[in-house]
Order: structure tokens, then C-alpha cells, then sequence
């Protein structure tokens, strides 16, 4: 017989294999409860009335709208620290971000896509690292002490595919099969269950690295959300949208699958109209690069938000572009870090203007970086790249030294100076003050870099 | 064949329901009148119908936008009218079907060119039930691909692992839960190393044209992948591919994947595997899963955006009239040639509240062509059931069952509750029945099959 609930199927699981994304399989909270096809936990969207735009709750389906809202409420006026998880998707190649200018082999490897020096500011701490000259935001922002470096962060047997690497930065941990996200995992232990917004992903759908266990986590996308039907006019319109919902909610109790997620999307969405109807736009602050980009409207939303005393704990968003260079590098990279990097640094600086940067620091990194020697236009897969940790309680200084290139791995790419997960043990210890044991198997074996200033 | 193949084959009922079901998963659903039309000539014949359609045609109105235009290669958002308006009017829904599903699994996005986006959609229905072992040619050498996966930046000079990496990891081998990689990342260097030699021109306000393989560009070293070595070029590397042992696996859940939500049973998949191995032909395998139990007695599937989108058009026999449904595809989470990533769109993600709100659109702009505008001279004593049967009348009729037909009923019940004044009888009557034609489509049934 074919298994009527089971989710384990389908192509996204088919093609990532062992590969597979951490919050594809979140196990179920309630026994005999149907796992629905889009994140394996029951969803549930509503708003808040205190400034949220759309939202999906993943994981409280024992709690009702009215127990998660008064569940902030309750939880507001938090003053606890805040992360900000910012993934740049595709492998960022972090030999462009900060070159060795002056190692002979960067110059040999690299042909046109090389950085020359004084073309950017160099690294305070390395003067054979430059900085690239669409990245002079983070250059501000480590020369104030802003800033921590991993020059070249990763771990031991390091896996080329996308899929695969970016799901063991999202798992905190070498495994292939877990199904739970090192952010999530945190909220299981700091959270609440009445609390989605704990753990919130910005890109409108659950980031794997949030994907909890037991306490819920939440994910917004926009701030409008609007249906209308041709021809259709009160009172109808309104008994149309009760009706919607009501056959959304019948089907979603069907035994067959298929049918359930159909329904309760219905529910949900129905729910979501009538709760967004009068919903007004965020407005972006000056401090930001581009008032009409995406990443510029989400991060200075979430800065409103935090400034409005949710009860956020952990936030993950994909920045802006696109790093799988293989070619044409050089015609897209500048921009891509460019706008990503300066809304960061706005970002920053809103938090600081609005008296809430000691609360918040935020993570930037890629699933790897790239192949020191170019090909013809672009570079290929590697294996260590560069990650940051931004904000002003941060240590500041680079984590693990610069490897150089003279001393590559069998791949032929960086070695690793600092292992990503003893970066996620600082941030539990010294940040979150929880000990990282409970979160990343095998912390003990990890010496803890400072992240966080004593 | 010298040996019997025991898939088993579904002996139920095959009713306009199993019909409409097949239509819906092996095309774009049917017109009105179709799902009966198939039911009448049984299974065998109905699945036959599908692989060997009669010659191709295209019927119903040309398309053209609002502004009556219709430019393919050069104007913003007709790239999707023209593969909509296929998927539309094709009189060869699984042809068209299989070029939508190859698009998404081998998922190539913007490349700068809609002319060669769209020649390779054209491949892709050329090709639909091509033999995976010529398809996986014509794919290694398309020029959207070679620009998609930089092979025309992959020479012998400066090997470029992209391709190769993806031919592997997502076209042919994929990745197991159980053993891991099949490959090596030795291998995907060899890879890249054997397929290098493509290569195109760059031409100023043309784009790349001329591609071509140029045996100056390709490496003709010894090459070892997979533990074999001699001078492979890229067509060695695709048979390595389709000789390996992790392939025809790897194709068979993948192909399966599209038609039925639940996995094979292990002998179902391993008589599949063995047939896919003697020929690597594809239709016998379309064939097997379209007349598999599990077909018409396993869970219903959520029908993929672009699916439902051009269903509910052949529905109303409509064509293409404007060029909104590039962002309403968007907005409903499958905008064709812009797939989200090289592994293709996540199923996983077809219905969530932001892809509802597309589809409720794509609904809202079919229906609004043909509102009933003069609602104050609507039918003052149409009863729920007439009601209901109307709009579904205006759909072509579609199966539905009791949980649905109850909903709708309720639903004019409910307005009917409302009605205060005389006046209201006829207004509301109208107003509900464009609600109806809204509803019917919206309803969970429909927006699975």
C-alpha cells in the first residue's frame, strides 16, 4: 500500500539525496498527525497587529492564532540578543572579498579575475589582504572594531556540492540525514512554545536553519496580501471568503495528502486576507543603499521590527546575488557584494541609530568558498571561504589566520583556519550563554575562537 | 523481449474521474467534454492516445497580447505566452507535458537569449519521448545549456567543472541517502576535462551564435573517471553516465516522481530499472507508470502552477490574450524559463499562501474576460443546486465529489440567508455566481488531480 502521509517522496528529496535541506523533514509534534507536503509541520498564518507583514507559523499546531499572539505580547519588551543569519548563496568567493595581493601564486592562479593592489583598502590586520573595493562597508566596520574575520572558515573533508555543504552549515554539523536546523535547535533550548516569531526567516518561506523541533518558528514574506474576485461585491465577497475557508478547512482534514495541503493552504490564506486587508508599506530610512531593493526593505523591516520590541531571537535571510561564478565573474560579483555588504552596514547603522546594536549581531556566510585558480572567466567550486560576524559587542578582530596559498588541499583549494562549528559554539557560549553541548554534537572536541568582546 | 515484465497494471474502474486524473498528470487537463471522450476508449487505448498522438496541432486562437502583439524573442514576458499557448492548444498533451518536465529537470534559467531559451523548449519537445541516451546529447551540446553551464567557457586550457558536476549530481546520477556520492570529485574534474571543446562566438547586439565543438578547445588527454580511462570526449562522459549503476535509479524515481507522489514498490522499481537498461528508451517506462494501480488508486497530487494555470484556460477554451500571465506564473510559484535553481522548482512548495494568492489571480483573470456584468437582471430563483451546476458548467463540467459540491451548495445557501429586499434576489444571485465560477476553481479538489 502506498503511504498516504508519507513525505519522504518526491524529486526536491529525490535530487538532494543525502543532500537533502534540513527543514524538508521536521518531525511531526502531534502522533498520527498527517505530515503536509510543504515543510512537514502544520502552518499556521496570521499577523501582527504590531507591524508584521505576512506570516507562516511552522509548528505550533496545538496553539491557535490567539495563543501565539498573546504568546508575544507576553514575551514583549525582551531585551535578550539577538542573530542575524545571512546566507550568500552559491559559494562566495571569498579570494575576490579579500585578495592576497601580494602572494606571488594568487597572482599566478588568478589571471583576469585578479584583484590589484591598492584597487581596495588593505586588511587592517593582514596587510597582505585587500579588501575588494565594493566590500570598503566592511572595512569600515572591522577598522571599528565592528567586524570579525574568518579569513578561511570550513571544516575537514569538505563536500563541493551546494547542497550538500550549505545543508551541513545549516545543520551545524557533518551529517547528511539531520533534519534539524543549529538555529532551531537553539530555539528548542531558549524559546518558547508560544512564540513563533523567535526564530523568523525573511525570505517568505522556512529556512533550514531555523527548522526546530518543538517550539515554533515563523517565516514572512512582503507586507501586503490581497484577493478580489471579478464581479463580486459586498456582502457576497465576504461570504465567499467564509466559504473559501470553510471548504479549505474540510479539506484540510482529508486523509489523501494531496487534498490536505490544498485545504489548508486555503485556510491559512483565507486567514491571512482578512487579517492583512489594511495593512500599510514599510518605509525604508535613508541610511540604506536603495530604497526599492528587496534586501534593503527586509533588513530595514526587521530593524523596525526588533525596534518595536518583538520578541525576536533568531533570524535567517539570503542576501541579495547570485556567487556560483563559474563564469562571467567580474560582470556580476562587484554588484552582488556591493549592495549586499552596503545595506549591512546600514543595517548596522540603523540598529545603532535606534539604540538596539548591543542586542544584535549578524552572521554572513557561504556554503563554500571557491578554486583559487580561475578558469576562463569565472572559478570553479572550492572549499574554505570567508565568513563574518558584524555588530558592536563583537570581538572585532580576524578568527584563525590567513592560510595563504601556498599550501593548498588535494583539491587543490584553501585550507581551513577555523571550523564553522566551533564558530557556532562561540556564538551559543559567549552570546547566547547557552552551552553549545546541548546544540553541536561534538562541541567539546571544538576550541572556542572570541567572538563575542569578554 | 526475452524477459516478462511484471509491472503491474491498474484493472479498476476507468471512469471520466481516472480519465480526468490522467489527463490532468500526463497533459494540461482536459477540454470539455475530453476526460469523457478518453474514458470511453479505456485505459490501454486512452494511454496509447497519449503516446502516440496524432500529428501535431494547434488549436484555438493564435495568441497575441493585450496590445495585439505577440514577440517571442524580443518582448518582456512572451517568452511565456508562447510556451503557455502550447501547453494550451497542443493536441499532443503528454508531448507537451514531458518538454515541461525535462525543462525542470534539466532546469536552465536566463541566459540572455529567449531565442535560445526557447530553442531549447523546442528540443525539449522534439525530443519528449526520446531514448534518455540521445536526449542526455542534445541536452550536453543545446546551446541554452552550454551557455547555462558554462560550457562554452570550458576548454582545454581552463577546464570548467560546472556541467560536469550538475550532469552527475542532478541530470544522471544523483545523490543516496544510503551510499552517498557515486562519483568523486576526481571524477568531476575527468568530467570536465572530457567535455571541453564547445564553443560559441560572441557577437554584439546578437549574443552568442555559432556554437560548435572545436577540437582545438578540447582536451584529448587520457581521462579516468569512474575507474575507466581513455581519451573521452563529452560524449563519453554521458555514456559513462548511462553506464553507471547509480543511473537508471536514479531515472526511474526521478521520471516516476513527476506522475505519482508516493515511490514505486521495490519490484515495481526494479522491473522498471531492468526494462530503462536494455534501450534507455523512455516510453515504455511512461507507459508502465501510466497504467500503474498507484496511478489511479494512490493520493491525489497537487497540480504544478503552470499546469493548473493552463488547464483552467483549456477549461474555458480560451488562448492567450495578454502577457500578465508571465507574473502570474511568478506569483504562482512555476514561471517557465526562470526555474529557481539548476535542480529545477520544488514540488514541495507548489501551494503555500504566496503561490495561493498567484493561483486565485490566474483564476480572477480568466474569469473576469466574461463576468456576468448586468448581475441586477440575473435569475431571481436559481437554487443552490442550479447554481452550482452552472459553474461547473462553466468549467467544462469537472468531476468533483460530495465534500465539494456540499461546500459550494452551502456557500449559495449562505447568500441566499442574506437576501433582505426583493431587489437583492437577482442582484446577490448574479453577484453569486461569479463567486461560484471563482470558488469551483479555487476548491481544494480542483487544484489537485
Amino acid at each position: 500500500m502506498p503511504c498516504n502521509h508519507c513525505n519522504e517522496f518526491s524529486r526536491a528529496h529525490l535530487l538532494r539525496g543525502a543532500a537533502a535541506e534540513a527543514g524538508r523533514g521536521l518531525p511531526q509534534i502531534e502522533p498520527g498527525m498527517p505530515i503536509p507536503a510543504g515543510t512537514g509541520l502544520s502552518r499556521r498564518s496570521f499577523m501582527l497587529r504590531a507591524g508584521l507583514g505576512m506570516m507562516s507559523v511552522y509548528g505550533a499546531s496545538r496553539l491557535g492564532f490567539a495563543d501565539l499572539q498573546s504568546g508575544i505580547a507576553r514575551a514583549q519588551g525582551a531585551s535578550d540578543p539577538i542573530i542575524v543569519s545571512v546566507f550568500m548563496d552559491g559559494g562566495m568567493d571569498s579570494l575576490s572579498v579579500l585578495a592576497p595581493v601580494t602572494d606571488s601564486v594568487y597572482n599566478s592562479l588568478r589571471g583576469d579575475l585578479r584583484l590589484i593592489e591598492g584597487q581596495g583598502p588593505e586588511f587592517a590586520e593582514d596587510d597582505s589582504l585587500m579588501w575588494h573595493p565594493r566590500a570598503t562597508a566592511l572595512d569600515t566596520l572591522h577598522r571599528a572594531g565592528k567586524l570579525s574575520v574568518l579569513p578561511a572558515v570550513g571544516y575537514t573533508d569538505p563536500d563541493q556540492s551546494h547542497f550538500t555543504s550549505r545543508h551541513y552549515w545549516e545543520v551545524g554539523e557533518l551529517d547528511a540525514n539531520e533534519r534539524t536546523g543549529w538555529l532551531g535547535r537553539l530555539i528548542d533550548v531558549i524559546g518558547a512554545p508560544d512564540n513563533p516569531i523567535q526564530g523568523l526567516s525573511l525570505d517568505g518561506w522556512l529556512l533550514p536553519s531555523l527548522a526546530s523541533t518543538t517550539n515554533p518558528v515563523a517565516a514572512i514574506d512582503g507586507s501586503s496580501y490581497d484577493l478580489w474576485a471579478p464581479g463580486v461585491w459586498e456582502p457576497v465577497d465576504e461570504i465567499m471568503f467564509e466559504h473559501v475557508q470553510a471548504m479549505g478547512q474540510v479539506g484540510g482534514s482529508s486523509g489523501d495528502a494531496g487534498r490536505a495541503v490544498a485545504g489548508r493552504t486555503a485556510d491559512q490564506s483565507i486567514e491571512l486576507r482578512s487579517t492583512l486587508e489594511n495593512f500599510g508599506e514599510v518605509t525604508v530610512p535613508p541610511v540604506y543603499p536603495d530604497d526599492d531593493h528587496w534586501f534593503c526593505q527586509n533588513m530595514s523591516a526587521l530593524s523596525a521590527m526588533i525596534d518595536a520590541d518583538l520578541p525576536i531571537r533568531c533570524v535567517s535571510v539570503s542576501a541579495p546575488g547570485s556567487y556560483d561564478t563559474h563564469d562571467n565573474q567580474a560582470g556580476t560579483f562587484g554588484d552582488d557584494i556591493g549592495i549586499t555588504f552596503d545595506t549591512l552596514a546600514a543595517f548596522q547603522a540603523d540598529l545603532e541609530a535606534r539604540g538596539l546594536a548591543d542586542r544584535v549581531i549578524t552572521l554572513v556566510y557561504s556554503e563554500f568558498g571557491r578554486r583559487p585558480e580561475q578558469n576562463a572567466t569565472g572559478t570553479d567550486h572550492g572549499a574554505a571561504g570567508a565568513a563574518f560576524v558584524m555588530g558592536t559587542k563583537v570581538q572585532g578582530e580576524m578568527v584563525g589566520e590567513w592560510p595563504g596559498l601556498g599550501t593548498l588541499d588535494e583539491d587543490d583549494n584553501v585550507v581551513h583556519t577555523s571550523d564553522f562549528r566551533a564558530l557556532y559554539c562561540s556564538i551559543l557560549e559567549q552570546w547566547f550563554d547557552v552551552d553549545a553541548a546541548q546544540i553541536i554534537p561534538g562541541a567539546s572536541s571544538f576550541a572556542r575562537p572570541q567572538i563575542i568582546a569578554p | 523481449m526475452g524477459c516478462v515484465m511484471a509491472v503491474p497494471v491498474y484493472d479498476g474502474e476507468f471512469s471520466e474521474k481516472e480519465a480526468s486524473r490522467l489527463l490532468w498528470r500526463a497533459g494540461f487537463g482536459p477540454k470539455p467534454g475530453e476526460a469523457k471522450k478518453l474514458a470511453d476508449k479505456g485505459l490501454s487505448k486512452a494511454v496509447t492516445s497519449l503516446l502516440e498522438p496524432p500529428k501535431a496541432k494547434l488549436v484555438g486562437p493564435e495568441p497575441q497580447d493585450e496590445d495585439g502583439n505577440f514577440e517571442p524573442y524580443d518582448l518582456y514576458g512572451h517568452d511565456v505566452m508562447w510556451w503557455l499557448d502550447k501547453m494550451v492548444r497542443s493536441n499532443q498533451p503528454l508531448v507537451e507535458r514531458m518538454a515541461l518536465n525535462w525543462h525542470d529537470w534539466f532546469a536552465t534559467g536566463d541566459v540572455g537569449s529567449l531565442k535560445l531559451s526557447i530553442g531549447q523548449a523546442k528540443m525539449f519537445r522534439k525530443r519528449a519521448f526520446e531514448g534518455f541516451d540521445k536526449l542526455i546529447e542534445h541536452v550536453t551540446t543545446d546551446p541554452a545549456m552550454l551557455i547555462w553551464l558554462s560550457g562554452i567557457d570550458n576548454n582545454r586550457w581552463n577546464p570548467n567543472e560546472n556541467y560536469g558536476r550538475e550532469l552527475m549530481e542532478l541530470f544522471m546520477l544523483g545523490v543516496s541517502d544510503e551510499s552517498g556520492y557515486p562519483y568523486s570529485e576526481d571524477d568531476v574534474r575527468e568530467q570536465a576535462r572530457a567535455l571541453t571543446g564547445w564553443r560559441a562566438n560572441w557577437e554584439e547586439d546578437v549574443g552568442y551564435e555559432n556554437f560548435r565543438f572545436d577540437p582545438g578547445y578540447h582536451d584529448k588527454g587520457t581521462k579516468t573517471i569512474f575507474g575507466q580511462s581513455g581519451k573521452f570526449d563529452w560524449q563519453d562522459s554521458c555514456r559513462l553516465c548511462l553506464e553507471h549503476e547509480a543511473h537508471a535509479p536514479h531515472l526511474v524515481g526521478k521520471l516516476w516522481s513527476y506522475f505519482i507522489p508516493t515511490p514505486p514498490d521495490p519490484s515495481t522499481r526494479a522491473d522498471l530499472e531492468s526494462m530503462y537498461r536494455a534501450n534507455y528508451e523512455i516510453k515504455p517506462l511512461l507507459k508502465a507508470i501510466l497504467k500503474h494501480p498507484v496511478f489511479y488508486e494512490g493520493p491525489s497530487m497537487v497540480k504544478p502552477p503552470i499546469v493548473y494555470i493552463a488547464g483552467m484556460l483549456r477549461a474555458r477554451k480560451f488562448g492567450i490574450r495578454e502577457d500578465s500571465w508571465s507574473w502570474i506564473s511568478d506569483m504562482a510559484g512555476q514561471r517557465p524559463f526562470r526555474p529557481p535553481n539548476v535542480s529545477g522548482w520544488d514540488e514541495e512548495r507548489w501551494l503555500d499562501t504566496s503561490s495561493y494568492r498567484g493561483r486565485w489571480y490566474a483564476v480572477s483573470y480568466i474569469t473576469r474576460k466574461d463576468q456576468i456584468e448586468d448581475v441586477d437582471e440575473y435569475l431571481a430563483n436559481e437554487t443552490p443546486v442550479e447554481a452550482v451546476d452552472k459553474a461547473l458548467g462553466y468549467w467544462g463540467d469537472p468531476v468533483i465529489d460530495t465534500a465539494t459540491r456540499d461546500g459550494l451548495e452551502e456557500f449559495c445557501e449562505a447568500v441566499e440567508a442574506a437576501i433582505e429586499d426583493n431587489w437583492q434576489k437577482k442582484t446577490y444571485r448574479g453577484l453569486r455566481q461569479n463567486a461560484l465560477r471563482v470558488m469551483v476553481a479555487m476548491s481544494p479538489e480542483m487544484q489537485t488531480s
